[in-house]
């Protein structure tokens, strides 16, 4: 599997988390901060207690990845300001506004179905199970946008060994939260909730694919996911579910949310290909967020290297 | 009077434009401002369509007649919005790649009900001087632009067709223009409600009829 050069420095040495928000915003963070921290912090302590991890809050260890873009991050504004999260809203600016208030924690993964030992794993026990990895990726939706994120986690693949998958389990299926009372978006039939997604077995054991809790050398925030979610840096953005819940080993293929609302238009693989257009819009290009004008769409988002072998044989286009 | 109103509702329809102006100065429009400015023009443009296609029910329900030496006005800046949402596609969106566009046009039917409300509207947009007026003859003109209907449900076809999931927004559009055209099927089919005062074209006195 060959692979690119790696990159010698994390993104948070490149871009401190302050240069991604504007000048303004960063002077007047640092004014509120600054009056915060020196009469907050001892409050603040005996309030929330820091015990567990909220979003903001920064990840220690962080190690380097050899699966990182050395393409030019986007602003970490843009990526919790511009998000699809039809759990909150339908509208981009949304989430960001009403998921300020999602609790996080206490939060468990069930992982059950084929496997040898069914478990139950606390969030903050999963985030142990490896140190965690900055893994700066391509992210293209299926709307034909994109942006590149510096996520933070580890392969999926640790977390699923630990459950000794069965050999007639074939594929994944996860679960995203379904919570009404906390997701105003869940409210409205716009979906079937609660949002699933699946990946065939070896798309979910490829290294590639991330389990993430975090972003930016942060915790991740809520409207990204939060606090667990997974990155299919191949697949378009929606195969990436966000909050899991249950994690589901079974032998028949998944049925995908979005398969299930538009099967012509949303396949279960639904890896990014510009040969295969959305029946209601072209995907041979993208326009990445900051950018005027659009670029040119990679197959496989550009990790054809490292995933095609997984596909070969395969009508691409039947397999959309 | 007259003239007052019409100079106010003038600065007031410019309003959508000054604000996008104003936001794209002001680094206001987002992590993707070329979609905002996409949407923000198409909405504006279905906007003005059903505020265009208010008056004339409105003058005769409220009996405000005077109401129809709005409606030029409106429609125009319907077309205006529509004029700056297709050039966002064409220039931001395709950067006039024209061999795209005709490809867009044929497979995407959503494009091509956009393109089609759109064009719909250039003739109105031509014929909207009262020379075109008098040159068409009343008749004809009224004729011509009940194409604004056809425009219209294009528009909205256009709307419903692009949206992955939530229908909300396209869905509301399409009650009022359902509204608007069902209020005009019913005027048409119940004589009872068809308007006693037909609209008088504007002519100035010193002209002398074409022949």
């Amino acid at each position: 599997m060959p692979i690119n050069k790696p990159t010698d420095i994390l993104s948070s040495d490149i871009t401190p988390r302050t240069l991604y928000l504007n000048r303004r915003d960063f002077l007047r963070a640092t004014a509120v901060v600054g009056a915060v921290t020196f009469g907050g912090s001892v409050v603040g302590e005996l309030v929330w207690p820091s015990n567990t991890a909220s979003a903001g809050s920064k990840i220690d260890g962080i190690q380097k990845s050899k699966f990182s873009t050395d393409e030019k991050i986007t602003p970490y504004n843009d990526v919790t300001h511009y998000n699809n999260y039809y759990e909150f809203s339908t509208d981009k600016e949304g989430p960001a506004q009403l998921a300020k208030n999602f609790r996080a924690r206490p939060w468990t993964v069930a992982i059950d179905g084929l496997v040898s030992k069914k478990k139950t794993f606390d969030v903050d026990s999963i985030m142990k199970l490896a140190s965690p990895e900055e893994r700066i990726y391509r992210h293209r939706c299926v709307e034909g946008w994109s942006i590149v994120v510096p996520w933070v986690g580890f392969s999926l693949s640790t977390l699923l060994k630990q459950v000794e998958p069965l050999g007639k389990a074939k594929f994944v299926e996860f679960t995203s939260v379904y919570d009404p009372n906390q997701m105003p978006g869940q409210r409205e039939r716009v979906l079937e909730w609660p949002y699933v997604e699946g990946l065939r077995l070896d798309e979910a054991m490829h290294p590639l694919t991330l389990l993430c809790f975090g972003m930016y050398g942060e915790v991740l925030p809520n409207q990204d996911g939060a606090p667990l979610r997974i990155v299919v840096p191949w697949k378009y953005g929606f195969k990436s579910a966000k909050a899991i819940v249950k994690i589901t080993f079974t032998e028949k293929q998944p049925i995908n949310t979005w398969n299930k609302t538009a099967p012509n238009e949303y396949g279960f693989y639904s890896n990014v290909n510009p040969t295969v257009d959305h029946p209601r819009w072209s995907q041979a290009r993208e326009r990445r967020l900051g950018e005027f004008f659009k670029r040119p769409t990679l197959m496989f988002n550009g990790y054809g290297d490292q995933v095609a072998s997984l596909y070969s044989g395969m009508d691409l286009k039947k397999y959309f | 009077m007259m003239r007052c109103i019409k100079i106010l509702i003038f600065f007031a329809c410019l309003g959508p434009v000054v604000s996008l102006a104003w936001k794209a100065y002001s680094g206001g429009l987002g992590a993707n401002p070329i979609e905002f400015i996409t949407h923000a023009t198409g909405d504006w443009t279905l906007i003005f369509l059903c505020v265009t296609l208010t008056i004339s029910p409105l003058r005769i329900l409220s009996k405000q007649y005077w109401l129809i030496r709005l409606r030029r006005m409106l429609g125009l800046f319907a077309f205006f919005y529509g004029v700056l949402h297709f050039t966002t596609y064409i220039w931001l969106d395709k950067f006039f790649d024209v061999h795209e566009m005709i490809k867009d046009v044929a497979k995407r039917p959503f494009i091509t009900a956009g393109f089609t409300a759109f064009v719909l509207l250039i003739p109105l947009a031509i014929t909207s001087t009262s020379g075109w007026i008098r040159r068409l003859g009343g008749k004809n003109w009224n004729l011509l632009h009940r194409l604004i209907y056809v425009s219209a449900v294009a528009a909205i076809i256009h709307y419903i067709w692009l949206v992955k999931a939530d229908l909300t927004k396209p869905l509301r559009y399409a009650a009022v223009v359902g509204v608007l055209l069902g209020y005009r099927i019913l005027a048409w089919s119940v004589p009872l409600i068809r308007s006693k005062k037909p609209i008088v074209f504007p002519r100035k006195p010193t002209e002398v009829p074409e022949s």
